[in-house]
Parts: C-alpha cells; structure tokens; sequence
C-alpha cells in the first residue's frame, strides 16, 4: 500500500455556532477515482475548501500530497488541480486568452491535451468565457485544470447542471486520466450513476459527518435490502442495530439492512413466515438508505480489513 | 468477432456484473469462440466510460470460472470450453434459473409437455449455432 495522496485527521470547521464539518478522519490512496456523496450543506465543499487551503481548520488537520493543508507551498498546488464549484472563469477573456494566462504558473503545461479537451467539448479558441454554455464552461474549467497534468484531481461537483453530452464528456475525461495509474482523482457528485461508472472508493458525508469510507463494491455488499412476509397485518419489528429503515405493507415488511451477519438474517428469518427474499438494490437506493437514517449517527461502514 | 456491450448503470446489476454476463452469454450462444480475443481492460473502459479496474474485475472473475484466458502480455482470450466444476456445484448454481424459470412457465400457464417442447427448441438453436462441439481439452 502506497502512501494516502490524501490524508485527514479529526478535521473540524465550524461557521459561528454551527458545525459544518464534524472530525473528518479520511484517507485517500493513491492511483483511486474517489467519490465524495452527500447531501447538499453535509460538508462537502468545506471540506475541499480545507483541503485546498482555502478555509482554516477550527480543529484537526489534514495533509495532502505529503503537505500541511493549512500551509500549502505554490509547488504542492502545483501539482492539484482543483476545480471549484460552478466553474468560475474570468469571463471577460477567451478560450486562447484564458490559457495564455494559465500556463505561466506551471511548470508543465501540456497544450495537445489542453487542446484535446476544448475539443472534446465543442469549444472555438476565439469565444469569450462570458459567452459559453453551462457545459461548455465546464469544459474550458476542465481543461485549464487537466493541462498541467497534475497527480491529484480535486473536483468539487464538476458535472453540476450539466447535460448528459458534457456529463459523458467528463466522465470520459476523468477515465482518460486513470490511464496513468499513479494520478488520483477525489470528486464530489450527486449522480449516483456516474460514481457506480468511474469510482473505485465511495465516501459518503452526513450532516457534517462522515458515514461510509469504502470501496464502491464493499458499500454494495454491506448494505442489503430483504422483504420478510407474513399471515396478516405485520408486527413491529424488534429495535436491531443493523436496520436502517423498515417499510410495512399489507403482508410484508421491507428492511434495508447495514452490516448484516448471518446472526441478524436468522433473527429476522425467525419473525417472517417465509424464507427471506433479498431485493437487489441500486447503489442510489443503498445511499438513500443510509442516509435515511437521520437520528443514529453512529452507523459507519468501512472496509472490513482481511 | 466484436462483441458490443451494452451496460447501464444506476441499476441493480453491479457493472463487472452486466460486462460478466453478457461474456457469458456470447459465450454460450457462439458469438464468442474460443481463442477468440477480447478488448484491452483499458479499451473496453474507454469505450463504456468505466472505471478500468471494474473491466478488470469482470475479466479477472471470467479467468477465474474457466471461461477466459489470460496470459501475460497477450490479449484476453476466450478459453477452450472445459469443465472445471463437479456435478453438484454444477447443479447448486443452475438452481435459481431453473427455479425461476419454470415457476414463472408455470404461472403463466404452460403445460409441462409444451415447457419440455421450448426448452428442446431453444437448444436445438443453441447447438445449430455452435460449431467445434467438443473442442474442450477434457
């Protein structure tokens, strides 16, 4: 196991009163695509913010690439590229303007890539930002952030209001990146779909804390949906740590379960008047189950360690 | 031959899981022939818009069942056809198909006979269309 590009310990931040990020504890290796899932204001953004060295931290810390996130040398940004949210663009210059701009500040510049990707999205080097489409803005920012061929991507919700064409453009950007195995990318997204195509690791943020940290195949595996049947009206069913909801209907109860073992199946076998009968469930349906569960926030499912 | 994927994601079917089955599928139905080569991890990716290593995954799984071969530096092929399971498990993982598929003939009302019928048609296809029968090494 090579070193985490990313690694973050207790890291805090709260905005007046207000708790936005609750002892983030997180560690991102190399060479992975890691989704970072959440509802809107569970922490997201604040936590990028910090890792970029944006935000101060009220309490714990975080390295990225090796370095103090609260003290990040030009050279160790460098070699991140960041993409904000909304992709800010100095709207008053063009394509061609814009990258003149940008390339002094790196040392490596790739330009045939810079290219490749204005083109991939449709873009005239002679159109001004100001008068580019969502999509297409989303192209340009991506460009500007892929050319110096950083280690680390971070992208903060890059595919946010975009079509399904610049959508799928991006994604194809991001698994052209995965061609060298030692650049990592770590992207925040709601598209649940896009995460199941390109990510290895799936991290998942709740009201400011962290709930999930797991690859994308252990998240599916750890979170189980089964239907129990029964004569007549159901029963309520016993408190059991591993449900996270329950849904009843006229002969049956439909529990999502995390963590399951053998033992939590056999007791819920006892209850149902037919054998189990497991519902596959989408990786959208597993998320929402898990965050469905608004009071327990002790829930957390990791990689069980082999 | 080119074999064209068809994967859709958000669904209940993992992604290694949708590239395993329809190699499967090709497999059985002829499409697929021995020897033949499969994509590099790293094309297939590209051309579904995956991560490589959910192809790599689907490819590793195949190699494991007997299904593919994989050799270092060459492509992936597909392996001679063999059996590497006994009867029992044989018959243990053919048990859900089988279960499912002649309770939902039933419910919908086939006779026995008339199942017995399809079922002989269907392979009747199958064997018209796979040719080099036997061409296992066991």
């Amino acid at each position: 196991m090579t070193d985490p590009v990313i690694q973050t310990q207790g890291l805090t931040r709260y905005f007046g009163g207000k708790c936005a990020l609750d002892s983030l504890t997180l560690s991102v290796p190399r060479g992975c695509v890691f989704a970072f899932v959440g509802r809107n204001g569970s922490g997201k953004s604040t936590t990028i913010r910090m890792l970029m060295g944006l935000l101060q931290a009220t309490r714990g810390g975080a390295r990225v690439l090796g370095y103090d996130c609260a003290i990040l040398a030009p050279e160790a940004r460098g070699r991140i590229g960041y993409l904000a949210e909304g992709h800010d663009l100095y709207n008053w210059m063009t394509v061609a303007q814009l990258e003149a701009f940008q390339a002094p500040f790196f040392p490596h510049w790739n330009k045939a890539l810079f290219d490749a990707v204005i083109e991939h999205f449709g873009l005239s080097r002679s159109a001004k930002a100001r008068h580019l489409s969502r999509g297409e803005r989303a192209g340009l920012a991506l460009a500007l952030t892929l050319a110096p061929d950083p280690e680390l991507l971070i992208l903060d919700d890059p595919a946010l209001g975009l079509d399904p064409l610049a959508r799928r453009a991006l994604l194809e950007a991001m698994v052209y990146v995965t061609r060298r195995d030692d650049r990592t990318i770590f992207f925040s997204s709601h598209l649940l779909a896009d995460v199941e195509r390109v990510a290895d690791h799936i991290a998942i943020l709740d009201q400011s804390v962290l709930r999930a940290a797991c690859s994308v195949e252990t998240f599916r595996r750890c979170v189980r949906q089964f239907v129990l049947q029964f004569p007549g009206r159901p029963p309520t069913l016993p408190e059991m740590p591993e449900i996270l909801e329950s849904f009843s209907a006229e002969r049956e109860v439909r529990v999502t379960l995390a963590n399951a073992t053998q033992q939590t199946l056999s007791r819920l076998a006892e209850l149902s008047a037919a054998p189990l009968r497991e519902v596959p469930l989408s990786l959208e349906d597993a998320v929402i189950s898990l965050l469905s569960r608004r009071k327990q926030r002790g829930f957390f499912l990791q990689e069980v360690a082999s | 031959m080119a074999l064209e994927f068809h994967i859709s994601p958000g669904g209940s079917v993992p992604i290694y899981r949708q590239i395993t089955d329809q190699i499967n599928h090709a497999v059985l139905a002829g499409h697929l022939q021995s020897g033949d080569a499969l994509p590099s991890v790293r094309a297939l990716a590209e051309t579904l818009v995956i991560n490589p290593n959910t192809v790599a995954r689907a490819y590793g799984e195949l190699v494991r069942d007997g299904v593919l071969e994989s050799q270092q530096g060459k492509a992936v092929t597909v392996a001679p056809r063999r059996q590497k399971y006994t009867k029992a498990e044989r018959l243990r993982r053919l048990e859900p198909a089988l279960q499912a598929f002649v309770s939902a003939a039933l419910l919908l009302g086939f006779t026995p006979a008339e199942i017995g019928a399809m079922v002989e048609r269907r392979l009747a296809e199958f064997a018209s269309r796979t040719p080099g029968k036997g061409d296992g090494r066991d």
